[in-house]
């Protein structure tokens, strides 16, 4: 499994998805590969994937530490870890000074599995930002 | 200090530059020797252990053949008093002192290759745990030192194409605005279809010739013809 096989797979799907999202691949090169995901009218969410040696990474980039509304950035961050368990597959992080939700999978996951994670990593991020922005500027 | 903490206070230290790596190459190097030094220990240790069971069965199999004969000369003692044959009684209890010793030294031989069988499980079970602790601790490196360099790579991705990143709630109205655009487009289709199958199905009676219809230029003179004549 590398990000290659990712791409072909999802860029093959086209309208034969089980999720009904169309994907776009974008490899970008640099010392590890990733993969930037796009899905049909959502573009604005692309979805991050690397591959490493035992695990398959999908990050989304939610927002910065400067658009959270900083009197009320404690109750944001319980509210993200009590929403963790919840949520499925995905979980919360902090990349820099970026708030990010991620999902890991196994290597050897299918690729069936990878576009399921894909699909509901990206509603997640969707959902979450809604109920988050009252938190937001 | 333990890799988490390493990791965690690189990662708040402000350790996520580019090029700059949370735990150095050549520590990442000693992790992976010491997994190898690991698994090589643990290889030997089972096997040892393998020889060591092997030995110890042989022992109890020689103890327990030796308890049996020093049981069956007792006897050949016993008959030989018996009979009165005290020379011969004598010889066979020297036999049986010889046994005995020997079955002495067999006992503990097998006591012993019991104790080293026991150390040996015991040091394979730490070397297992030891290994699978190394093994995750090295997985969690990876992944750190893995991320940040997907992060330098995407970042610097959004950086040449000057792609300007949206905040988070932009991001959203833009994608809730296209999906309303497309659900009023599906909207529109849906009365469009709507449409056209309640024509098809005006059509279908006019040919049938049922229903309002239509005055044809026929129909007029034919009127008219009634009206002269």
């Amino acid at each position: 499994m590398n990000i290659h096989t990712i791409a072909n797979y999802l860029n093959e799907l086209a309208d034969n998805s089980h999720t009904g999202l169309t994907f776009d691949c974008l490899p970008i090169a640099g010392e590890v590969d990733v993969l930037q995901v796009t899905i049909e009218n959502r573009e604005e969410l692309p979805i991050f994937v690397s591959v490493t040696e035992d695990q398959i990474l999908c990050i989304a980039y939610l927002w910065g530490e400067d658009e959270v509304k900083q009197e009320t950035r404690s109750e944001m961050l319980e509210a993200m870890i009590e929403m963790n368990i919840p949520m499925p597959l995905s979980a919360f992080s902090k990349i820099d000074n970026k708030y990010v939700i991620f999902g890991a999978q196994s290597v050897n996951s299918s690729l069936a599995d990878v576009e399921h994670e894909l699909s509901v990593l990206s509603d997640n991020s969707l959902e979450v930002i809604a109920e988050m922005s009252d938190y937001l500027i | 200090m333990s890799i988490f903490s390493k990791i965690i206070t690189a990662l708040r230290g402000g350790a996520s530059e580019v090029g700059e790596s949370i735990v150095d190459a050549n520590s990442t190097r000693i992790f992976a020797q010491e997994i190898r030094d690991a698994e090589n220990h643990l290889t030997k240790a089972k096997h040892d252990l393998t020889g060591i069971m092997a030995k110890q069965m042989q022992a109890e199999r020689e103890v327990s053949r030796v308890k049996h004969s020093v049981t069956e000369h007792e006897g050949y003692a016993t008959q030989a008093l018996n009979q009165g044959n005290e020379a011969l009684a004598l010889e066979v209890a020297e036999k049986i002192a010889a046994l005995e010793v020997e079955l002495n030294e067999q006992v503990q031989a097998n006591e012993s290759y019991s104790n080293s069988a026991q150390r040996l499980k015991e040091l394979v079970k730490t070397t297992e745990r030891q290994l699978a602790d190394y093994q995750r601790q090295l997985s969690m490196v990876k992944t750190t030192e893995s991320v940040q360099k997907a992060t330098a790579a995407i970042t610097s991705n959004f950086g040449n194409s000057n792609s300007k990143l949206l905040n988070a709630k932009e991001s959203l109205e833009r994608i809730k605005a296209k999906q309303q655009n497309f659900d009023d487009r599906l909207r529109a289709g849906d009365a469009l279809e709507a449409e056209g199958s309640e024509q098809s199905f005006i059509d279908k009676l006019d040919q049938a010739g049922i229903g309002e219809q239509q005055a044809s230029a026929s129909s007029v003179l034919d009127r008219l013809k009634a009206k002269q004549g």
